[in-house]
């Protein structure tokens, strides 16, 4: 244990993992609300909507994300002046936000597919019987199937998470100093290997929390389920 | 310059850059699969094991190698590994000086996640597998290897398949991390021809493009396996 390198990069490591729950909070968050219009999308008896919301899904799923993140972070500079006319370039100048934005449309995919996994699990009988109960379509997935849905989705819920938590380490590529990349200039400048295992139990710990939190919230929810 | 121009093969055109790239990407992605999972299966065993202590050792591993983030752990593998192999060299041959090959590395980092993964897939898949085959070959006189290798593999791959399918497409997008150990894969070569041409948009877009029609052939390539591993119990149903 080198105890020089832990006092002069240890609170910027911490600073780091900030910076990594930031990119991971805000992009689960944005990417949740995008998911559900594309996973209803996907749903949709409207071919044109349908075929669109699956090439995007399709599209995300299929290519790497550092290969998207370096598509909207170098390829916005290619765009500069289309983009300073319409006033978004102070944005799509900051690595930060060009991270948050990718990450948002990526996970949007993932918890697209989630969320219609979900809604496609809940027995059909369940909404059947609501509508012989007279509900509206409308209250028969705001009400009975939704709900239900949401309780299927969140194991695969809390897997995204901590996807996310582990992809959003590649915005230390360009230059954004979350975790990995505060771990990056501490070895540039120390060459001391040590720091890569701090982030490590860093990161595991991070996982690891995720993980129990989410089996708590996972079994308080669904107490009223269980069959025994 | 017309961009069509830019990926040409010829001269001025960054077509061969990009087919030397893909070509990279792919050799690793194949040459990391076996690797995979050997490894997870010999993980899968270790924690379906009576011993305790290799049952923990499986668990720490999964937990591991599933909650790092594979930029890390290709870090970790490349500085690492360099470091490791320094000191064995050492003992043997003081002086002497070392370097590990980045495919290696990157090979090395992969096929250790993917075998994390692989190693959950061949779990499921064994506890799919009733007692019963074990029973019935124990009764036709087979010890276990044998068991092992003419009655469980077989049933094991079917069932293991689907969730295998998944891996190979992640480990198909995650190679291009590969690309921060200054391995010449798909990714670095973009990265290349966009520091020259100045049309980043252009060539990422075009690397996301082979990108997915890798996913796309590999889906149809898994859909033919799966079929093959199917035709045995279609017939018998």
């Amino acid at each position: 244990m080198n105890w020089e390198l832990l006092q002069n990069y240890g609170p910027r490591m911490l600073s780091g993992l900030i910076v990594t729950l930031q990119l991971v909070v805000i992009s689960i968050s944005l990417g949740a609300l995008l998911a559900v219009p594309i996973a209803l999308g996907r749903m949709s008896k409207n071919r044109v909507i349908g075929g669109l919301s699956f090439a995007y899904v399709y599209a995300m799923r299929g290519t790497p994300l550092l290969a998207q993140l370096f598509l909207v972070y170098y390829g916005a500079g290619q765009f500069r002046a289309e983009l300073q006319s319409i006033g978004l370039w102070w944005l799509f100048r900051d690595a930060f936000f060009c991270c948050v934005f990718t990450f948002t449309l990526n996970t949007a995919a993932y918890q697209a597919e989630i969320l219609r996994g979900a809604i496609l699990s809940v027995p059909r009988g369940q909404s059947e019987a609501a509508m012989s109960l007279g509900l509206t379509p409308r209250s028969v997935f705001r009400m009975v199937v939704a709900p239900q849905a949401l309780l299927l989705a969140l194991r695969p819920l809390g897997n995204e998470i901590i996807l996310m938590i582990k992809g959003s380490s590649v915005a230390a590529i360009v230059t954004v100093f979350d975790l990995m990349g505060v771990t990056r200039l501490a070895y540039s400048r120390s060459f001391d290997f040590q720091v890569y295992l701090w982030a490590a139990v860093l990161y595991l710990a991070l996982v690891e929390i995720i993980r129990r939190v989410w089996d708590m919230l996972e079994r308080r929810l669904t107490r009223h389920v269980r069959q025994h | 310059m017309d961009l069509i121009d830019l990926i040409s093969f010829g001269p001025g055109g960054w077509g061969n850059a990009l087919a030397a790239g893909t070509w990279l990407t792919i050799r690793l992605a194949v040459a990391t699969l076996p690797f995979g999972l050997v490894l997870g299966l010999a993980i899968a065993q270790s924690k379906r094991s009576n011993s305790r202590l290799l049952r923990a050792f499986g668990n720490l591993y999964t937990t591991v190698f599933r909650g790092l983030p594979e930029l890390l752990t290709i870090f970790i593998v490349y500085f690492g590994g360099q470091i490791l192999l320094q000191k064995l060299v050492n003992l043997v041959a003081p002086g002497q000086t070392v370097a590990i090959s980045g495919f290696v590395s990157g090979m090395v980092a992969l096929g250790v996640v993917f075998s994390a993964y692989a190693s959950e897939v061949f779990l499921g898949a064994f506890n799919g597998i009733g007692r019963g085959q074990w029973e019935a070959s124990k009764a036709l006189g087979l010890r276990p290897f044998p068991t092992l290798r003419l009655v469980i593999l077989p049933q094991l791959i079917r069932l293991a398949l689907p969730g295998l399918a998944n891996l190979w497409l992640i480990l198909l997008k995650d190679t291009s991390l590969v690309s921060v150990i200054a391995l010449d894969d798909l990714m670095r070569m973009t990265g290349i021809a966009v520091r020259v041409t100045k049309q980043p948009f252009f060539f990422f877009g075009v690397a996301c493009l082979i990108y997915l029609a890798m996913s796309m052939i590999s889906s149809i390539g898994i859909t033919a396996i799966e079929r093959r591993a199917e035709r045995g119990h279609r017939r018998a149903a």
